[in-house]
């Protein structure tokens, strides 16, 4: 059993703000019955339509999608469109006293919602939202095809809640959680943003001496890397390392995976994050 | 509040008769079987009865009855003992709505080379026969096939499948985890090499299982160590747990009658009753042969987890073939396989009974159930035009 806080029992089953509004001045509706929680969101403003004055919902999902909706209207009414517009998945998570992790995605769902009746309302074009086959043209490139989400939305739920790795996007937003295809290309995301944000923040990285380096390395490897491809039924050695280049071999499901590019690019990022930023990992017959 | 618990495929309540029987075995019985003194020799002879008694429920000889810790146990045995007691074959065949202790351990095994059929089933969750006969060839070392699937209670024509199977020379392995004491088998007439049971799931306790091995059949034991179980199963035994469950099976036997009657009469009135009352419901696996404690039953427009919760707040206790209950992402991988249309594989519950269900316990789901659906819906933005 899920172990829900108190907050978010009380919201579900009490949920707040139930219903449509006839003559809502912005709605927002996102995910479907297939994808198993969908939520549609109204706002009605006040005479200066600037202020949100009402919000409703209607919500397909389970005890937390409920939950998360009721917070969602709780929190936006009163709200200013740009007050609303600053809301995060993390702080509808907050309202609630916090979601399981498995969960988090009810509450990225919500922030969807709001977005995408706030954008559309002011006639700009539609957000690069996960479940963009409701929304027909959206821009992006699908990374998971179950779902339907693009790389757009992934890269920003990546960034806002600081997602390390691709279980917790599973748990976000659902990608890679059917049938596992984009994985890979998730893995290769979360390594893309983190190198974003390292670059945008250049980290102090102390002058190594080669002893230094290799023990790090080598603990990375050990302690990061090699426990999360365990998780899929992979692994790696490591052969040499040569100054910056690192060279491994995959062994076991890794060993010949069709996506061993992705992962030796993630094993890369990983070690100049965590080592030092002029790091080459090249892969090797071993 | 009292519990109604309909959720006996997931586990059921020790009965009281099969508690007082293995208690003494925890406190002043605790010799081990194997000693040479008196002590453990007792414990030997209660084991030995054990051991007859669930002989007896499904038709074996007491020889071909090797205790195990769980279903999961003897399924991992049995797959694994095929294999390596047929090194040249390289084939396994089982379902695409096995339990995952066996689904798991098949797919598993595709990475260390095996290839795996997993038959489909139609819309009601059989399975085409024709499909095995093609699937089945000489490279074929097992075909692992469950009697009754957990979630839906289908029922598979075993002794068909068996037939078909003894035809091509590969081992048959049934998963009757859900079968045993609810609907009545027996070994001496069939064509079963191997068949795993869970004492949990008949009203013993958490933590002992059987492989059913056929006499004769070719067997590597999956944990070696002490020659416990004439060495086919290493490991001190769960004497008080075996004890259990040999009375457990006791006691299935003489309730195998009400569970075909009572019980599925229980089941097929709450099916019913449903059904009349909650629009836009249908049944999963309604048209094939089930078992008679099972009932699925899906709700468009509504999802499984959101149920549940609602149903435990009034204190009954049902399962889902939601994706939200579990934490993976997709509806059931049986209700998938079956073709469920999304629209209500997420609104999918399982009610379970048992023969400690009472009437008064199915009133109480026929009462409360319609309402959590249609407040449900109230919430849901869709189908409303249909409500």
């Amino acid at each position: 059993m899920w172990d829900y806080t108190d907050k978010v029992k009380e919201h579900f089953l009490n949920p707040r703000n139930v219903g449509s509004i006839p003559d809502a001045d912005a709605v927002g509706e996102v995910g479907s019955l297939a994808c198993g929680d969908a939520l549609k969101l109204f706002i009605k403003l006040d005479e200066t339509k600037e202020r949100i004055v009402n919000a409703t919902f209607q919500t397909f999902g389970c005890g937390s999608a409920i939950a998360s909706s009721s917070a969602l209207t709780e929190m936006i009414k009163g709200k200013t469109l740009d007050e609303a517009l600053a809301v995060t998945n993390q702080e509808i998570a907050d309202f609630l006293g916090g979601l399981p992790e498995e969960k988090m995605h009810c509450s990225v769902m919500g922030q969807e919602a709001l977005e995408l009746a706030i954008v559309t309302y002011r006639g700009g074009p539609a957000p690069t939202h996960g479940h963009d086959h409701l929304h027909g043209e959206q821009e992006g490139e699908v990374v998971c095809k179950c779902f339907g989400l693009t790389d757009g939305f992934l890269r920003k739920v990546i960034e806002q809640n600081r997602l390390h790795t691709s279980e917790q996007v599973t748990h976000f937003t659902k990608a890679g959680g059917a049938c596992g295809g984009c994985i890979p290309r998730i893995k290769e995301l979360i390594a893309a943003v983190l190198g974003e944000q390292t670059a945008a923040v250049p980290k102090k990285q102390e002058k190594l001496t080669n002893l230094r380096k290799m023990q790090l390395i080598q603990e990375v490897l050990e302690n990061e890397v090699r426990p999360q491809l365990w998780a899929d039924g992979g692994d790696l050695e490591l052969v040499d390392i040569d100054g910056p280049h690192v060279q491994i071999a995959f062994r076991k499901a890794c060993a010949g995976c069709h996506s061993s590019g992705h992962t030796a690019k993630f094993v890369e990022q990983k070690l100049r994050d965590m080592v030092s930023s002029d790091i080459v990992v090249e892969e090797v017959e071993g | 509040m009292k519990e109604i618990y309909l959720d006996n495929n997931a586990t059921t309540r020790v009965d009281d008769a099969v508690f007082e029987e293995m208690c003494p075995y925890l406190r002043e019985f605790y010799g081990n079987p194997s000693s040479m003194h008196f002590f453990g020799g007792q414990v030997q002879k209660k084991v030995d009865e054990a051991r007859d008694r669930v002989a007896a429920l499904i038709g074996a000889d007491p020889s071909e009855i090797i205790f195990t810790a769980c279903g999961t146990e003897s399924d991992n045995t049995a797959i694994r003992s095929a294999l390596e007691v047929f090194p040249e074959r390289r084939h396994i065949i089982t379902t695409r709505v096995e339990h995952p202790a066996v689904l798991t351990v098949c797919r598993g095994l595709t990475m260390k080379g095996r290839r795996v059929t997993e038959l489909g089933v139609d819309g009601a969750g059989r399975l085409d026969l024709e499909e095995l006969k093609k699937a089945l060839d000489d490279d074929t070392a097992i075909v692992s096939v469950m009697w009754a699937n957990n979630e839906t209670g289908v029922v598979f024509p075993i002794e068909e499948i068996g037939a078909i199977v003894k035809e091509r020379g590969a081992l048959f392995h049934t998963d009757a985890v859900q079968a045993v004491g609810k609907i009545p088998l027996n070994m001496a007439s069939s064509t079963v090499d191997m068949l795993s049971l869970s004492g949990h799931k008949l009203h013993a306790p958490k933590g002992i299982g059987i492989l059913y091995l056929r006499k004769g059949t070719p067997f590597r034991p999956f944990l070696v160590g002490g020659h416990q179980e004439r060495s086919r199963r290493a490991g001190t035994e769960n004497t008080a747990a075996i004890i259990a469950l040999g009375k457990a099976c006791q006691v299935a036997g003489d309730w195998m009658a009400d569970e075909n009657t009572r019980v599925l009469g229980m089941r097929d009135r709450l099916e019913k009753e449903l059904l009349t009352r909650i629009p836009h419901a249908r049944i999963n696996g309604g048209a094939a042969e089930r078992l008679p404690n099972t009932l699925s039953i899906a709700f468009e427009f509504v999802e499984g987890e959101a149920i549940l919760l609602l149903l435990s707040e009034k204190g009954i206790c049902a399962s889902s073939g939601s994706a939200c209950t579990s934490g993976s992402l997709e509806p059931s991988h049986v209700l998938r396989a079956m073709g469920v249309p999304f629209t209500c594989a997420h609104g999918s519950i399982r009610f379970s009974l048992s023969r400690f269900t009472t009437d008064a316990e199915i009133d109480a789901v026929i009462r409360e159930l319609p309402p959590i659906i249609n407040r449900l819906r109230e919430i849901s933005p869709f189908g409303r035009e249909l409500l």
